[in-house]
């Protein structure tokens, strides 16, 4: 998404069928183009609420901010975060340093009001930066998308004041870093007065290893199924809790996935998040907000591949041509970059709506789906560009394609999209 | 207190370099930033404002869009920003333009307890001339080529880094000092400073905002008050890359004495 003075006939005939694809009709449709190709900048507070909501729809223009961050973004990933990507990945190290300096300016914490230490930003300005982190390091990524989508955002969605109060500034000042992990089958609880007693496990945990604030899941009432699960702000100090070891995996090596597990572990009943037996509908929402983080990882990594890529076929050559002189090259790269605009566009709206308060299930679900997919096909060809040294760890396309694996099966596998997708679309 | 930074904004010359047929530079063509010595001089200025809490105002001359460097400026924590820009200011050469920075800095105002600060020189003209210039039309002392400054009270040590060795000298506000890359790591923006930056106090300065300056007169500034004439501009040719050799045995030594032999060289 560029700054842009128009938009040509065909960009109109497209997003006039797309309008139309949600239910507007082509009167609306036309008219919503119209105001957008105007260039009509809504005057805040003068704007009906109709009105801004029909902007935020269609108007992908970015704002100054939002350029300015993007821009931040990109220096901060290349000078820092870039030469230590490789190393990261080798070593499976969690890059506690360059956590440090992202909690300095404000990364861990974007899109949250300042009053509880957030840096005042908007989703799509958190999305921007998981996504200009993950083009040149899944790893770095996912720690940030973790920590905001699944530990941030359900304490101030979901919390009191209080656990407001309590937990929010140290996790988006940074000082702190969150994780969140929900029911296992065996995991169960019980209430004893003042406190909770928990007890079970849970896997795969992304930032288990390094976090001291977790947002977890447990029954609470077994008989009520779905609707017995509570959710609690657990510290890693609180007594009965620990942590399993390291899962060695496939991709986002450097970032820490291990067990949680809670031994008779003691919960102040006022560290209950939401209401006893609302925990099934935080987890789904937090799944929800987290979708958009994962979904914009998948489309750094497949632009990432994509710039890696543009970069080795101009350079390299084979039979007296550059690589990138060859028809299959370019075609291939047109493709790459057309599926990852589109990808682009499904996560920024879905930001954007999730900005805004609308609902945003669908739309994060199908960013995810489609950015996922997208970025394992595009680093995939990524590699083939680069051919035998793409293989190699001596370039950073094959790392990228380990990374962009994980983003269709965590947060809800790519099949599990599709039967949110296809739920919303009332195909039963 | 308070610190008055000049930025430049110029064209990356990290990029490919662009020159019109009349031998300047096709800016409109290059990407741009903001100059690398004023970055560290911004950073210096910031750096005694985290420990003072003194006002940090950035001024640069250019055309419009250099307000978007100025706000890049504010979200680095910098305070107010004034931009200084109109036709009558286009086609200055150092001397013009730091005699319009001056009077900028003029009208902001000089006081007891401030510092100017500069950049040692920007990379589109390589002159180092703007910052002494801007000193010597404000009657302020000056220090150049500053790798380290030490603030004690109205008193400054400044480090200064020459070819061959440093210099330390002591002066006393109000200064101007000229900053070089070797005097600190400029930081980045921060999420919340963008955020600000939008909201923060950004003033134009046109010729009428400066022209009863004693030292604005239509006859020193822009094209006309620009004594510098510009025979050619030209990209130099590339310089091959050199060749690393790693170690510090004998080996090594023989290995670089047989390839400088080959060369004629010795």
């Amino acid at each position: 998404m560029k700054e842009r003075e128009s938009l040509t006939l065909l960009e109109i005939a497209r997003l006039i069928d797309w309008l139309k694809s949600r239910g507007m009709s082509d009167t609306d449709a036309v008219d919503c183009i119209r105001y957008i190709a105007s260039g009509n900048q809504p005057d805040s507070e003068s704007e009906n609420k109709d009105k801004e909501k029909e902007r935020s729809a269609m108007d992908f223009h970015l704002t100054n901010e939002q350029l300015m961050l993007r821009k931040m973004y990109r220096e901060f990933a290349e000078n820092e975060v870039k030469p230590l990507a490789e190393e990261v990945d080798e070593t499976e190290e969690f890059p506690m340093e360059t956590v440090k300096k992202m909690a300095k300016l404000g990364m861990m914490g974007i899109y949250f009001p300042k009053e509880y230490g957030g840096a005042g930003g908007d989703v799509l300005s958190y999305a921007m930066c998981v996504e200009e982190l993950a083009k040149v390091c899944g790893t770095t990524a996912v720690i940030v998308s973790a920590h905001t989508s699944l530990c941030c955002a359900p304490i101030f969605e979901h919390g009191t004041e209080a656990q407001k109060q309590k937990y929010l500034p140290d996790l988006l000042s940074g000082r702190k870093i969150g994780a969140f992990g929900l029911t296992e089958p065996n995991a169960g609880t019980d209430a004893s007065g003042q406190q909770y007693v928990l007890n079970g496990s849970k896997c795969f945990i992304t930032n288990g290893n390094v976090a001291d604030t977790f947002v977890v899941f447990a029954m609470t009432d077994k008989s009520k199924g779905n609707r017995g699960i509570s959710a609690f702000i657990v510290e890693k100090a609180f007594p009965g809790f620990s942590t399993g070891k390291h899962e060695k995996k496939m991709g986002i090596r450097g970032s820490s996935t291990c067990d949680l597990i809670f031994e008779d572990c003691i919960v102040p009943k006022e560290n209950l998040l939401g209401k006893e037996g609302r925990g099934f509908k935080i987890a789904m929402q937090t799944l929800d907000g987290g979708r958009i983080g994962i979904a914009a990882q998948a489309l750094g990594l497949g632009e990432g591949a994509i710039d890696e890529a543009i970069k080795y076929t101009k350079e390299r050559v084979q039979f007296g041509r550059r690589l990138s002189q060859f028809q299959n090259t370019q075609f291939q790269l047109a493709d790459m970059h057309t599926r990852m605009q589109a990808a682009q566009y499904l996560v920024y709206a879905a930001a954007q709506k999730k900005q805004l308060h609308e609902d945003y299930s669908i739309d994060a679900s199908m960013a995810k789906l489609f950015a996922a997919e997208a970025a394992s096909d595009v680093t995939r060809r990524a590699v083939q560009l680069f051919g035998g040294y793409g293989y190699t760890r001596e370039y950073p396309v094959e790392r990228m394609m380990r990374d962009a694996k994980i983003t269709e099966i965590y947060e809800g596998t790519s099949e599990v999209q599709r039967m949110v997708i296809a739920s919303r679309l009332g195909v039963k | 207190m308070k610190i008055i930074v000049s930025i430049k904004q110029v064209p990356d010359t990290s990029g490919k370099v662009a020159v019109n047929d009349d031998g300047t530079l096709d800016r409109a063509s290059m990407q741009t930033i903001t100059n690398p010595d004023d970055m560290n001089a911004l950073e210096a200025a910031l750096k005694v404002k985290d420990a003072t809490g003194c006002k940090v105002i950035v001024v640069t001359m250019g055309p419009a869009p250099a307000a978007g460097m100025l706000r890049e400026a504010l979200a680095m924590g910098a305070d107010e920003a004034v931009l200084v820009s109109g036709r009558e200011f286009g086609g200055s050469d150092t001397y013009a333009t730091s005699q319009i920075l001056a009077a900028a800095i003029n009208t902001i105002g000089v006081e007891k307890d401030d510092i100017v600060m500069c950049g040692r020189q920007a990379i589109d003209g390589d002159t180092a001339q703007v910052g002494p210039q801007i000193a010597e039309k404000l009657h302020l002392p000056q220090v150049t080529y500053a790798a380290d400054i030490q603030k004690d009270g109205d008193c400054i040590t400044v480090r200064r880094m020459l070819e061959d060795g440093y210099m330390t000298i002591k002066v006393k506000t109000p200064c101007l000092i000229t900053c070089i890359k070797e005097l600190n790591t400029p930081r980045y923006m921060s999420v919340s400073g963008v955020f600000e930056a939008y909201s923060k106090p950004l003033t134009t300065y046109d010729y009428e905002a400066l022209k009863d300056d004693p030292l604005i007169d239509k006859t020193t500034i822009g094209l006309k008050g620009s004594p510098t004439n510009i025979l050619t501009s030209f990209t130099p040719p590339q310089k091959g890359a050199g060749q690393m050799l790693e170690g510090d045995g004998k080996e090594t030594c023989e290995k670089l004495a047989g390839i400088l032999a080959s060369k004629h060289i010795i």
